[in-house]
């Protein structure tokens, strides 16, 4: 709890300066705006940070964005399917996917970093190649209203997107914090051998917060190609699974699993974009936002250790 | 003349405990001198200080009649002393001239490395040992026993005066013992001393000059080469007075409880074991390190994919493939690593208490951590774990206490048969007591105990019958009239004894 506290602080005194700097920030087109890509970006940031809790990574959510969204935006626009079908089909074939990624991973016992990586690669080349490497749109989305209003309409003045995010944030609250699989994806990320010797099937464990992660990208995806109306295979999505590490970690998830909170990671996302939201409304030449977003994750993980540290001198040695 | 190596009054204390104590040895040029002793007798220490691995606290060392300070592995190859570990310090992914000569490697004008003359260098020590591989073989395509001899060579190539081998046969076949064992007495010829560490004693009878035999860290006396027999070796390593501290079982018995049958290990699948044991006792499992004891216990619970095991508890019929079949049957194991294969000790102890058990205390998959807090409570209580909480971190909690939370973990589970692997490694006196009495409580409450231990003293006063193995076979069990040190150990170096019997039907 206390890492969230923290960050939470390092959010609110962020917010609270871009405030003062330029008090556009709280114009409500503003904060819907970010409110609306906290909702996109946290969904997969919050699937990332369960692969990232068993000591796994997933590179493979750009591509997965860029494949499902091309996949949704052909079924409908291309092969008529009804919504309802069109956005099951996107969203089994992402938890497929994490299927392949957990099996690979679990027994093949390939590492997550490679069967991922690779991910990244296929799933690209496959969005270009059946879209002929050309940008799809909706059109007009007659037949889809519906979808098209559940991914980016609003509700109660809020984004769509990001009451999505508060309904799966506390739903993998309650899966990760409050749920048996949540404690045994924490006790694999720990010490997997040890949760073997007790009796936990890892493999299972493991294979399936691939499939959670690889769903809630399927969301995302979705959410995606309503957000910017159309599909582009080459660049929808591009990096997205390192704003989801980038937030996951700086959320309190720590690569060497075992650690991190959904709460955290949300922060996490969130303090991300008012970030980039801070650059854009300072005037600060927005080719330098990456490299903003570089140096807090790198001082907020430092800051980190530091505490860590501290803590560790006070309790005695840190188990392996 | 004055002897290779001497060492003189060699002491070495680790916190808590007094490794060696005024012990002396010496080595004659060309001389093979086997060390012997019991578990913890304090070879490795001993070997580990003449290789530089440990700086002694007393005593001295000799080299030539020379005093010489040994303060690592360097020091120690400089003099002459070369060192083959029972797990070969070898790199499988480069080949054998890039292993006989890691970081001493000879430089080309340009700085790197001068394959050439390595390969040209290694070759005739290769032809030298008989072997009929190249140089240019990496290491992975060999076989244990010629992996051990690229070691050799390596100590030739140092102009090794002296070459100790730490258990060298503990993984050949009897062809490659044998020829390891020719070498050994070719290696004497040409005057190099061997100081050889082997529990197999037939082997130390055949090829020793003379025996040295550790016992608690202490010189336990020598055998000249005449002298050396199987029975004298064993009562010089035996002959501790042991402190009979064994409580009898008061709880009713049902032998023939647990059968297990055709448990077969990774490490010795072409021997699988079968043995029975009594509901209501406490079975020691004795044998020296690498026995094949713990390998057998863990393929019982299903922690071996490529072993499995079938067994009987009370009238239910049980095979074993997976963990969740042995945990689903009340059979649990306590096992020798606590830290890494016992406890998740960055997580709490209410977390580890229940994590085999989870689903008991949940509802709908969701966990009630209030039943999870009682349940941790109640054996905090029960096992006097010394904790501030149950939302204490495991890793801030004493050895015993650990031990004690793996103990709590599957006692809430009602066990039926409880396997410890060396329950009490690492826990002070204190601890140990009450983990041994709640051992004997679990066993007169109806469960089958089956206790891997090292410790003799542990074996002995803990067990009420004593099974052992040798080289992964049970070489016999000894019911408690016999529990004595002297058959234990008789057992272990794989000799048959009368009174041993075997470990099925009871």
């Amino acid at each position: 709890m206390k890492k969230e506290i923290g960050i939470s602080v390092l959010l609110f005194v962020l917010c609270a300066v871009t405030a003062i700097l330029n008090p556009k920030f709280l114009s409500p087109v503003n904060l819907v705006n970010t409110a609306n890509l906290i909702g996109l970006r946290g969904i997969f940031s919050i699937g990332v940070g369960l692969v990232i809790i068993t000591g796994g990574i997933d590179l493979s959510i750009g591509s997965m964005i860029a494949l499902n969204g091309m996949l949704l935006v052909m079924a409908l626009t291309e092969w008529h399917w009804a919504w309802p079908v069109a956005a099951a089909f996107a969203l089994g074939v992402a938890m497929l996917l994490g299927l392949a990624h957990g099996l690979l991973i679990t027994r093949c016992k390939i590492q997550p970093f490679i069967v991922t990586l690779c991910g990244l690669l296929m799933y690209r080349g496959i969005a270009r190649y059946i879209a002929h490497d050309m940008t799809k749109g909706f059109g007009n989305a007659e037949d889809f209203k519906t979808l098209q209003y559940l991914a980016s309409g609003k509700l109660f003045g809020l984004p769509m997107p990001f009451i999505f995010l508060i309904v799966i944030a506390v739903l993998m609250w309650v899966v990760l914090h409050r749920s048996v699989y949540g404690r045994y994806l924490f006790a694999v990320g720990r010490n997997e051998e040890a949760t073997m010797f007790s009796g936990v099937n890892s493999r299972r464990v493991i294979a399936f917060a691939y499939i959670l992660a690889a769903l809630l990208t399927g969301v995302s995806a979705i959410l995606f190609a309503f957000y910017t109306n159309s599909v582009s295979p080459s660049s929808q999505g591009n990096f997205y699974e390192l704003y989801g590490i980038a937030a996951a970690v700086l959320g309190g998830c720590s690569l060497r699993g075992g650690e991190g909170s959904i709460l955290g990671i949300v922060i996490g996302t969130t303090l991300l974009l008012v970030l980039e939201n801070l650059v854009n409304l300072l005037g600060i030449d927005s080719s330098l936002n990456f490299a903003v977003m570089g140096t807090v994750v790198l001082f907020g993980v430092l800051a980190d250790q530091f505490f860590q540290g501290r803590n560790q001198k006070k309790t005695g040695r840190r188990g392996a | 003349m004055a002897p290779l190596l001497s060492l003189r009054g060699i002491g070495k204390r680790f916190p808590g405990v007094i490794a060696l104590d005024q012990v002396s040895l010496e080595i004659g040029a060309g001389e093979v001198v086997a060390l012997c002793g019991e578990n913890g007798a304090g070879k490795s220490t001993l070997m580990k200080i003449v290789g530089g691995v440990y700086q002694p606290d007393d005593g001295e060392v000799q080299v030539d009649g020379t005093v010489v300070k040994i303060n690592n592995v360097n020091d120690s190859m400089r003099l002459g002393i070369a060192f083959i570990h029972q797990e070969l310090n070898v790199l499988d992914n480069l080949d054998v001239a890039a292993n006989v000569y890691l970081g001493r490697e000879p430089r080309s004008p340009l700085g790197l490395i001068n394959f050439k003359k390595i390969h040209a260098d290694t070759e005739p020590y290769l032809k030298h040992l008989g072997m009929n591989f190249s140089s240019w073989t990496p290491l992975e395509k060999l076989t244990i026993a010629e992996k051990q001899m690229v070691e050799i060579a390596k100590a030739l190539s140092l102009k090794a005066r002296i070459i100790i081998m730490d258990e060298p046969t503990s993984s050949l076949t009897l062809q490659e013992t044998d020829r390891l064992l020719g070498l050994v007495l070719e290696l004497k010829q040409q005057g190099v001393s061997i100081v050889y560490i082997s529990h197999r004693l037939s082997e130390v009878e055949h090829i020793a000059d003379r025996v040295v035999v550790l016992r608690d860290g202490k010189n336990a006396g020598e055998l000249a080469k005449a002298e050396i027999k199987h029975d004298h070796i064993v009562s010089l390593m035996v002959g501790r007075e042991i402190k009979s501290t064994y409580t009898a079982s008061s709880g009713p018995k049902t032998p023939g409880y647990l059968k297990v049958r055709n448990a077969r290990s990774s490490r010795f699948p072409s021997k699988p074991v079968e043995f029975d044991a009594t509901r209501g006792e406490i079975l020691g499992f004795a044998g020296l390190v690498g026995a094949g004891r713990s390998e057998i216990m863990k393929a019982m619970v299903g922690l071996d994919p490529q072993g499995g095991a079938e067994m009987t508890v009370g009238d239910e019929r049980i095979s074993i493939r997976r963990p969740a079949d042995a945990i689903g049957h009340g059979i649990y194991l306590v096992p020798e690593d606590r830290r890494g294969e016992g406890l998740i000790t960055g997580m709490t102890v209410r977390e580890n208490t229940t994590l085999p058990s989870l689903e008991r205390y949940s509802t709908f998959k969701l966990i009630s951590r209030e039943r999870e807090r009682k349940v941790t409570n109640e054996q905090i209580v029960s096992l006097k774990i010394k904790t501030p909480g149950s939302e204490t971190l495991v890793l801030n909690l004493s050895g015993g206490n650990q031990q004690k939370v793996v103990l709590g973990k599957w006692l809430s589970m009602s066990p039926k048969v409880m396997i410890l692997d060396e329950p009490t490694r690492g826990i002070d006196v204190g601890a140990k007591a009450e983990i041994y009495r709640l051992m004997r409580e679990l066993a007169d409450t109806g469960a089958v105990i089956l206790m891997i231990s090292s410790d003799m003293e542990e074996v002995l006063n803990v067990s009420d019958r004593i099974l052992v193995m040798h080289e992964g076979r049970i070489t016999g069990v000894l019911e408690r009239a016999h529990c004595n040190e002297e058959n234990v150990m008789h057992l272990a170096v794989g000799k048959n004894i009368a009174v041993a019997k075997t470990a099925t039907n009871l």
